[in-house]
């Protein structure tokens, strides 16, 4: 084949044309010679809706089949018009787009219908006496409570899981990378990791109730720091990973340039190594938090339940905000007063949804605005 | 560059220090807790886990051994998940494409940056969603399957009248592994040589053909990769199942449309555990390791096919 101009996508350009040739192509004989208008999708959209919309208002159907019908009419007639105007292969082309463009508002149609069904129920229960009242007393049932309790639980879980699992991850990536690179042992641990990646968030809540069944010696151990065990054991690999990901970033002429100067290898981690890098670290750790802050199905099985602010994470039960959810889901039957339960519900959702978003939005913009400055 | 093994250089030279001494164990002895912590949760999951095989039937929800009762519960995991990467697999493509390819940078960016988003909305606010907006969203089509497809035996009915059975809690695994197959489907997409593209435009491809023949071959290992990882996250997902399905019993059912629903591992152990006299938490607890398992192989399967795309690509 001989070299062709690539202007043309649409295989237009045939292997006759002289490549130096300035002129205007000639006509491929074998193309046929039309192309769908510009607003052709739209147009093939409007008489799609409306041949849907006839249908469903001559036999009363709702939305949803109407939009079902529209599409179907669409998908078929878009591509057969393109056919009948253009060739096969764009004809091919355009059912594609229109099938992926069709995945895509599939996907995103729950996906916002999710965010907004809490922010639309969760935002008329959210006060402040909602944000630091608990539910002891009467509040649970007139529904003048509020949610402080599950909040105080959420964030000692929290607190005890990253004071566990950030040190220890940190420095097992610091060896990994620095120390242990290339040996087998940190095969061995990578593998691990690897597994831990992998257990489910509930097996992690049955590793808690076990090893403090078997420590403790009770039938039902009840306290918020077997929650943060368990989710320190979820946020481990996260974090160790998200670390290691950042310290194979840092310039080995920084590490040279450092040890050139006589400074020790650790000095040089401490000083060097972790500095550069901390801006990922930063995004990686925050990142994990949120992860784990919105976990319900660890903390089940130990942390219990509870209507008043339980400050002490060592003993008795602890409400947090993904327990609250999930334990309060069966008083909304409650003939009387299952509506306050059901706002004390959404209500809960949007701030743990606020709190997860924000910890996100926060961990990213620390990772692009204090992204190492190694000019790559 | 050689890995350094024992000694680094840099000590050799400036004798030994305390500094490096203390700071290269305290490394290393992390490292270690690593190994610590998880051999500490297979012991003591198997502690708790292995008297469950003294459970009377009565115990196991009235199925006649441990296996039958693990069996029962691993095949409804296994159906869940199933319906759940049935929806996953094309709109995770479709909308990795769409990011990387098919949209404009301008939406590209805040799509993406939403789908990131996504990711992190905790799984009991999926469950909720689930029950209340979701189900009885759904529950039409319950019926129109089993009145138009009754035939086959995932639709035989007769419908659930909530419609909170295991097709429901699939779609709302779907929806909670979509986000994290699309952000690394789009990875992969996006990873595709620029010039391979260019290549298959110039030769006068349309965008369809340049896909197929550049970003999809190139990507292949990378989505298969990303598909197992959403699939070990949909078997180890507990809440939303647990919300979303009313059925407590363990039976083994393909209907996925009547009230008779297959239960979850996950959601099992999370509805179970409050009836928890000591057998009964080691049969959760042995149900859990089972669970453990699975999505270890899973996830195991999904690494390695990665590694192995990218020694290949």
């Amino acid at each position: 084949m001989t070299s062709t101009p690539p202007a043309e996508p649409g295989g237009r350009a045939t292997d006759t044309i002289d490549p130096f040739s300035t002129g205007p192509l000639p006509p491929d004989p074998t193309a046929p010679a039309g192309r769908l208008p510009r607003l052709a999708a739209l147009l093939t959209g409007v008489v799609a809706l409306a041949a849907g919309g006839l249908l469903g208002v001559i036999l009363g159907w709702g939305v949803a089949p109407v939009v079902a019908v529209a599409w179907v009419v669409f998908v078929v007639a878009f591509p057969l018009w393109s056919l009948l105007v253009e060739n096969r292969r764009k004809a091919v082309d355009r059912l594609v787009t229109t099938l992926v463009w069709t995945a895509f508002v599939l996907a995103m149609i729950p996906l916002v219908s999710l965010m907004v069904t809490v922010v639309a129920k969760g935002a008329p229960a959210i006060s402040g006496n909602f944000l630091t009242a608990d539910m002891s007393g009467r509040a649970l049932l007139d529904g003048s409570g509020g949610i402080f309790h599950a909040l105080v639980g959420t964030l000692l879980v929290t607190v005890i899981a990253a004071v566990i699992a950030v040190p220890v991850g940190v420095l097992t990536a610091v060896w990994l990378v620095e120390y242990g690179k290339g040996t087998r042992l940190a095969g061995v641990i990578t593998f691990l990791v690897d597994v831990m990646t992998g257990i489910p968030s509930i097996v992690a809540g049955l590793f808690a109730f076990a090893f403090f069944q078997v420590v403790l010696a009770e039938p039902l151990p009840r306290l918020a720091v077997g929650g943060g065990v368990a989710l320190s054991l979820l946020m481990l690999p996260t974090v160790i990973r998200a670390v290691e990901e950042m310290l194979k970033l840092v310039p080995e002429d920084l590490r040279e340039a450092s040890y050139a100067l006589g400074v020790p290898k650790w000095r040089t981690i401490v000083k060097v190594v972790l500095p550069t890098a901390v801006a990922g670290i930063v995004t990686g750790v925050t990142l994990a938090v949120a992860r784990v802050a919105g976990e319900t199905a660890p903390l089940l099985l130990i942390v219990g339940t509870a209507y008043q602010t339980n400050w002490n994470p060592f003993d008795g039960g602890t409400a947090t905000l993904p327990t609250f959810i999930f334990g309060s889901l069966s008083k909304t039957s409650h003939f009387k007063y299952g509506d306050a339960w059901s706002d004390a519900i959404w209500g809960a959702a949007l701030v743990l949804i606020v709190i997860v978003m924000t910890l996100n939005v926060v961990a990213r913009v620390i990772g692009s605005v204090f992204a190492p400055k190694t000019g790559k | 560059m050689t890995a350094v093994r024992e000694e680094p250089p840099v000590q050799e030279v400036a004798g030994r220090r305390i500094g490096d001494a203390v700071f290269s164990r305290a490394a290393l002895v992390s490292s270690l807790l690593v190994i610590v912590f998880l051999a500490g949760v297979a012991v003591f999951l198997l502690i708790k886990g292995l008297p469950a095989f003294d459970a009377e039937p009565d115990q196991l929800n009235e199925r006649s051994s441990l296996w039958s009762l693990v069996g029962a519960l691993l095949f409804g995991t296994v159906l869940a998940s199933i319906i759940a990467m049935l929806i996953v697999t094309p709109l995770s493509i479709g909308l990795g494409l769409v990011i990387s390819h098919y949209a404009p940078r301008r939406i590209a960016r805040p799509v993406g940056f939403l789908v990131d988003l996504l990711a992190a909305v905790p799984s009991v606010v999926f469950g909720l969603w689930g029950i209340i907006v979701l189900a009885p969203y759904l529950q039409p089509m319950h019926e129109w399957l089993v009145d138009n497809l009754g035939w086959l035996p995932f639709f035989d009915g007769p419908a659930s009248t909530t419609g909170r059975t295991i097709l429901t809690a699939g779609v709302v695994l779907a929806l909670m592994a979509l986000p994290i197959v699309t952000a690394i489907m789009r990875e992969v997409f996006a990873q595709t040589p620029r010039a391979h593209e260019e290549a298959a435009l110039a030769l006068g491809a349309t965008r369809w053909e340049m896909i197929r023949m550049t970003v999809l071959p190139y990507g292949r290992s990378g989505m298969v990769a990303a598909l197992l990882l959403g699939l070990g996250r949909a078997l180890g997902e507990t809440m939303a199942v647990a919300m979303v399905l009313s059925a407590t019993g363990v039976v083994v059912n393909w209907d996925v449309v009547s009230s008779q629903s297959s239960n979850t591992i996950a959601a099992y152990i999370a509805l179970g555990y409050k009836e928890a006299s000591p057998i009964k938490v080691s049969v959760l607890i042995f149900a859990g390791l089972a669970l453990f398992l699975l999505t270890f192989v899973v996830n195991f399967l999904g690494r390695w096919i990665a590694t192995r795309g990218v020694v290949k690509g």
